[in-house]
């Protein structure tokens, strides 16, 4: 195919292949069905139907978004249901599940690339069966086997579509606040009541059902979050024969309106206020999903790839920013290069302006380097799932763990850095709607937001994962930084530069990190997270460059030449930023403790 | 009912394509190829045909080593096996010379229609079906938008300029179908498994019986003399309507003919 504006396929197959060696998972049992012909056909088949069936609805979406018709059902554009047709009749919902559910077994890795270009070609559509495989994977993990067959088999078979409930009105971030009351019924099942916010894809009539895991608190159950359990609550309750039957107590008060993300319905949901009288009395009937109180973390056991995925939504959109941006700069004329003084020359393509190309650089480099953390984090999944050894799952296992805040909140912030620099790289009319830069802009601004806000993650990355255990996770991250390193100056050259400027910055982290809690005074130790977050995301896609720096050589052609272009450009301009912000937290900076709210 | 679909790999249309310097041939280096998008609709229609039935769909391509894609693509989408001919001394074969290894391998198999794309992509000559027919003394059914199968008898519908033409045969029959003719259906997951496990026959000129110098550039009926890349589109002109519009933009398509 031509080259697309929606992902580089090319790019794919360079971190897949030349650097990530996915073809060596089939050697796994799991995975032996597989191989690259599969990988290569998985990756093909997702490219084209996201092209043909995903991207026409990116901004049809955005301009007639969904909304409640006068029957009080969501109205969606006609196109969402044949895109979401195309896909699950091609078994897209069942790529990642065991055989036994009915499953392809496609390792994650796989599964994260080929749901990049459906994000990317339009990330409102894609939201639907994502967010329905997520829920699906919670069932699977911790419910029953019959609320295996009943809720996630429907699910994978691309049927039924699925939600996370969490934040309610007054508590998102603190989930401790919630008060969505789940009362016990003589029959095992329980009677819920609350109102949930934000609940994306909460309703909409594209499948049969709507299976939604909603937390809420059992009576008498301990304070805070350890008193939170887990519920399925099915819009349409199953029959005998598990067919959507009896209408739930859940209703749909309303969708917010966004500021992009519009294609995905986002609502607020009522449970228990009477909408419906299920078994004749109201009440939103719910399961428990394994104990009581244990709620939250089998939600949070879902996270590490929630939030990757929400990290693979901002390189996606940030990349197809970034190659329209590309696309527009190498075809818009505009002025003369600064030796040329005569007025009747031709005006240049605008790519031919340094600052035009500092822009793109930036860009490639925030997109690709966020495309390959996104996917080397999958790849750890996979290592944690399925490394034949013991000790190597854990070690993926406690990668991750350091990892996942990084990779959702450092693709939130610089891929959509690249949408703001796709905009300025189109002047005016990346301004206007006639383009489609600025949507991706408004679409990706949700990220550093949801699952969990940017702040939330420096303090997860900060609070937890650089001092459990000891700090074991720092130092495995930074074993593992280290082998890089060493490796690039055996490489020499430009690597081994680099590389001792990542040794620096490397070891200026685990500095600060025992500086920032030497009073072990969460309150200031924490004040600076989101500089420590920034700064050690920076570090770590420095490291990710110098990896793909080392596979790409001395190899000739444009592509492996724009590999070290890029890694050149975040080694002279973004990691040297990582100093000032590490001083900061050093410092144990007290300006925001400090403030008096009346002073702003 | 047994089924053959002929198809072709072809140079991407949507990339920039070119021509060989040294023997003037497509330039088959420098662009992604694929299973010509015509030819998804005769496989579609195929595979539609065939549903019913208790018969097979075989995929049939001449090609180099690369054009095992084309099949693989159309063994993905749900067709049962498949037949590649390729033979180093195929290349540069012109239309007559590829109908005749169709026909040769054709005389393989077991078939009760040959289906065909209306034309490839990058010749786009469209007569392939009909030199095949000839030389397997078939019924040609050409050019059909709707495509039904009854029986042993196929009927298609022929939009043309003037009039819309209903033509039946009469099994065996050769038959090719336009883009108009459905929607191909996009390969599942697991048919991209199912594909890996399907066969496929490797045939070369001399299992076929066909001699080298019936075949290939120095066979070939037509000669490429020159090529040129396409000129750049020049600069577009300008009508700033003053109350005149109208004419003079009727007066534009006038000096090119086209009113």
């Amino acid at each position: 195919m031509a080259e697309s504006r929606i992902m580089s396929s090319r790019n794919l197959d360079f971190l897949l292949n030349e650097w990530l060696d996915v073809e060596a998972l089939t050697r796994r049992a799991r995975y032996a069905e597989h191989d690259r012909e599969t990988f290569d056909g998985l990756l093909e088949l997702s490219e084209r139907i996201a092209t043909d069936m995903f991207a026409p609805m990116a901004r049809a979406l955005d301009v007639d978004e969904p909304h409640v018709g006068e029957d009080g059902k969501v109205v969606l554009l006609p196109g969402v249901a044949d895109a979401l047709a195309a896909y699950n009749e091609a078994g897209f919902p069942s790529l990642g599940f065991d055989a036994e559910h009915g499953g392809a077994q496609v390792p994650f890795t796989l599964q994260q690339a080929s749901s990049i270009w459906f994000q990317a070609a339009s990330v409102g559509v894609s939201a639907y069966p994502s967010l329905a495989k997520g829920n699906a994977h919670l069932i699977l993990t911790h419910g029953t086997a019959e609320q295996a067959a009943t809720y996630a088999t429907p699910v994978i078979e691309g049927r039924w579509y699925g939600t996370m409930c969490l934040s309610e009105p007054q508590a998102g971030s603190s989930l401790t606040d919630i008060t969505t009351r789940a009362v016990r019924q003589e029959d095992g099942s329980y009677r819920l009541t609350g109102t949930k916010m934000w609940i994306s894809a909460g309703d909409h009539e594209l499948g049969e059902n709507i299976v939604h895991l909603v937390l809420a608190k059992t009576p008498g159950a301990p304070a805070g979050v350890k008193g939170i359990s887990l519920f399925i609550v099915p819009k349409l309750l199953p029959d005998a024969d598990g067919a959507p039957g009896e209408r739930n107590d859940v209703s749909l008060v309303g969708l917010n309106h966004k500021m992009g993300f519009r294609g995905t319905t986002n609502t607020l949901l009522n449970f228990g206020e009477g909408f419906a009288t299920p078994g004749g009395q109201a009440g939103a009937v719910g399961f428990l999903v394994g104990d009581e109180h244990h709620g939250l973390s089998y939600m949070f056991h879902m996270m590490n790839a929630a939030r990757i995925g929400v990290g693979a939504g901002a390189v996606a959109l940030g990349y197809t920013g970034y190659l329209h941006a590309l696309d527009y700069a190498k075809t818009r004329t505009q002025g003369r290069a600064l030796d040329d003084k005569d007025p009747a020359s031709p005006p240049v393509a605008i790519i031919e302006h340094a600052d035009v190309r500092r822009m793109l650089l930036a860009s490639k480099s925030y997109v690709e380097g966020g495309l390959a953390l996104v996917l080397y984090c999958a790849r750890l999944v996979d290592e944690a799932a399925t490394a034949p050894e013991e000790a190597d799952r854990d070690r993926a296992r406690r990668l991750l763990e350091v990892l996942t805040p990084v990779v959702k909140a450092w693709p939130s912030q610089w891929c959509l850095a690249a949408n703001d620099l796709a905009i300025q790289v189109h002047g005016g009319y990346g301004y206007t709607r006639d383009y489609p830069v600025e949507q991706f802009y408004r679409d990706n601004r949700l990220n550093p937001i949801h699952e969990g806000t940017n702040g939330i993650q420096g303090l997860d990355l900060l609070g937890r994962k650089v001092v459990a255990d000891g700090g074991a996770g720092l130092a495995l991250l930074a074993e593992t930084i280290g082998a890089t390193i060493a490796r690039a100056r055996t490489a020499g050259g430009d690597a081994a530069s680099y590389a001792d400027a990542l040794e620096g910055a490397l070891g200026r982290i685990g500095e600060v990190t025992a500086i920032a809690w030497a009073d072990r005074d969460p309150a200031v130790a924490l004040a600076n997270a989101t500089a420590y977050l920034e700064a050690a995301g920076h570090v770590v896609v420095a490291w990710i460059w110098l990896e793909q720096l080392l596979v790409a050589g001395e190899q000739d052609g444009a592509f492996y030449a724009g590999k070290r272009a890029a890694a050149r450009y975040f080694f002279t301009y973004e990691l040297p930023t990582v100093a000032p912000k590490l001083d900061l937290v050093a410092a144990c900076d007290r300006t925001t403790i400090d403030l008096d709210v009346d002073a702003l | 009912m047994n089924i053959v679909v002929c198809v072709k790999y072809v140079p991407d249309a949507t990339a920039d394509r070119s021509f060989d310097s040294s023997d003037s041939t497509v330039d088959r280096e420098g662009v992604d190829g694929l299973l010509s998008e015509l030819d998804e609709y005769a496989v579609e229609q195929a595979l539609l045909a065939a549903e019913d039935g208790d018969g097979e769909v075989t995929v049939l391509t001449v090609g180099p080593a690369d054009a095992a894609d084309a099949v693989r693509k159309a063994l993905q989408m749900g067709a049962d096996k498949g037949v590649h001919v390729e033979d180093d001394d195929i290349a540069g074969s012109d239309a007559v010379a590829t109908s005749l290894i169709l026909a040769k391998a054709l005389g393989t198999l077991e078939y009760d229609l040959v289906f065909f794309g209306m034309s490839s992509t990058d010749g786009t000559m469209g007569v392939v079906p009909t030199m095949v027919a000839e030389r397997l003394g078939l019924p040609a059914v050409t050019y059909g938008s709707e495509i039904t199968v009854d029986g042993s008898t196929v009927t298609v519908r022929r939009d043309g300029d003037v009039a819309t033409e209903t033509i039946t045969a009469t099994a065996p029959a050769v038959v090719s179908v336009t883009d108009q003719s459905g929607e191909p259906r996009y390969p599942s997951f697991k048919g991209i498994m199912a594909a890996k496990k399907k066969p496929v026959e490797d045939l070369t000129l001399s299992d076929l019986g066909i001699d080298a110098s019936e075949v290939g550039l120095g066979a070939a009926w037509t000669k490429v003399l020159s090529f040129a890349p396409r000129p750049p589109r020049s600069a577009g002109e300008i009508v700033t309507d003053e109350g005149d519009g109208g004419t003079k933009l009727a007066e534009f398509l006038a000096s090119k003919k086209f009113v």
